[in-house]
């Protein structure tokens, strides 16, 4: 199995050079530690800020200079800045690449629900439906299953949606997973992963 | 032509009424209008609808109109700082109107263009697009959304002059911009007004058209999210 660091080593090799990319909070921000050597991307934070550098020292910490998730960051000698409409004409119009996010559940047709659990956690969209509707490639990471030990690979979203059929792939601590017609296509299983443990653990319908 | 106020109090004088719509710039606690959202909390007015894409934290930013329970409605897209906000809405005590981030910033935009609603393809087949119109263009369906034209916008920026013209400093542009073209009225607070011709006419942000009243604010710029490169968990 994967741990969050190897997750996200393995969507870094999802970037090629040149790209325009957002990561979402979590896991997919530590994708930013392992892009690869000669691969240059330009990471985009939805509240207006292309080019986003590392996280500061003490003496760099600026209030004015945060990412999407309210995170103190730093600028480079590329970084731009623009209002949320601007932001959200790169994301809706199709300019980002790629996409990395987070989610609870994702189905075998590539729904997607990473923002609400109804009566319970109020936290909102953000800028998720936004980024899944326009960006030209989704990608998900998360654990394969919950705390209960149940698939968060789904036939069906029990949660609300974030997105329909916007998912492309899933990457869980148990392997890489394509959403193609008919379900899952398992792309590569993690270390230590038989077929019948992914198997067992799953819900969605997996292609091997 | 005089824009230019001494203090929050008088930049929103006579503009506050009971059940009006704000546009409010900022993202979580950075380039909130602060000065201006203190004093709402000492008037008197309420049943507030305030758009504003987050509600600030328990006790800074819109947490304070929330604590007084100035706020009727929020039109937000993430309000997951807040655990007021939380509680209120949990009670049913506080209507809340998600609103995807890009759409409520092209909401705003759209309506300070004149432009009274647009198609998105954001929010089809969730809840967000239950009751709208959609309508299919080149085999892709969108949604219908409304541009937004708020009774008073308030805004933070880091320089005006008194012409009313803006500038932002680094992401605490954000929202500010579309925000103070949607108001009926737009309330600027800056860090630092500056005299006519210092701002190069290049890289004004906000035209001063946009702007009616402008005050010199005292910002405590509080940060939500202190990460550091030797934090160990991002």
């Amino acid at each position: 199995m994967w741990n969050r660091n190897q997750m996200a080593e393995v969507a870094a090799k999802e970037l090629k050079d040149g790209m325009y990319v957002n990561l979402g909070i979590g896991i997919p921000t530590l994708v930013s530690n392992f892009i690869p050597e000669g691969i240059d991307v330009t990471l985009q934070s939805e509240n207006g800020m292309l080019g986003m550098g590392p996280f500061p020292t003490e003496n760099q910490v600026d209030a004015d200079l945060i990412n999407a998730g309210k995170q103190t960051v730093t600028e480079l000698p590329r970084t731009s800045y623009f209002n949320s409409a601007d932001s959200f004409s790169m994301i809706r119009g199709g300019h980002i690449d790629m996409a990395i996010l987070g989610a609870m559940e994702v189905s075998e047709n590539g729904d997607l629900a990473n923002w609400m659990i109804p009566g319970k956690l109020v936290k909102g969209m953000g800028g998720a439906m936004d980024l899944v509707a326009g960006v030209k490639r989704v990608v998900v990471i998360m654990d394969h299953s919950n705390k209960h030990g149940e698939s968060k690979l789904l036939k069906d979203c029990t949660l609300p949606l974030t997105g329909k059929s916007v998912v492309d792939r899933v990457i869980t601590n148990m392997g890489i997973f394509d959403v193609v017609a008919g379900g899952l296509k398992i792309v590569e299983l993690a270390a230590g992963v038989s077929l019948d443990n992914v198997k067992v653990i799953t819900e969605a319908k997996l292609i091997d | 032509m005089k824009k230019i106020y001494k203090s929050a109090a008088s930049a929103l004088d006579g503009l506050l009424f009971d059940g009006m719509l704000i546009a409010a710039g900022g993202f979580g606690l950075c380039g909130i209008p602060e000065n201006l959202i203190e004093e709402i909390s000492k008037t008197k007015i309420k049943d507030l609808t305030v758009a504003s894409n987050n509600a600030g934290v328990d006790d800074f930013g819109l947490g304070q109109l929330l604590a007084t329970r100035q706020i009727k409605k929020m039109i937000s897209s993430y309000v997951g700082e807040n655990a007021e906000f939380m509680r209120q809405y949990l009670a049913g005590e506080l209507e809340l109107e998600f609103t995807p981030q890009g759409t409520l910033a092209e909401r705003m935009r759209a309506g300070g263009a004149g432009i009274p609603g647009f198609y998105t393809k954001t929010g089809v087949g969730t809840t967000v697009a239950e009751g709208k119109e959609h309508k299919v263009f080149n085999d892709q369906t969108y949604i219908l959304e409304l541009g937004m034209m708020a009774d008073l916008s308030i805004v933070k920026a880091w320089k005006g002059d008194e012409q009313g013209n803006l500038v932002y400093r680094k992401t605490a542009r954000n929202f500010n911009p579309n925000a103070a073209t949607c108001g009926r009225i737009c309330v600027a607070e800056v860090e630092e007004i500056v005299s006519i011709g210092t701002l190069d006419p290049d890289e004004i942000h906000t035209p001063g058209i946009f702007v009616n009243r402008i005050i010199k604010g005292d910002h405590e710029k509080r940060i939500e999210n202190l990460t550091l490169s030797s934090s160990k968990e991002v």
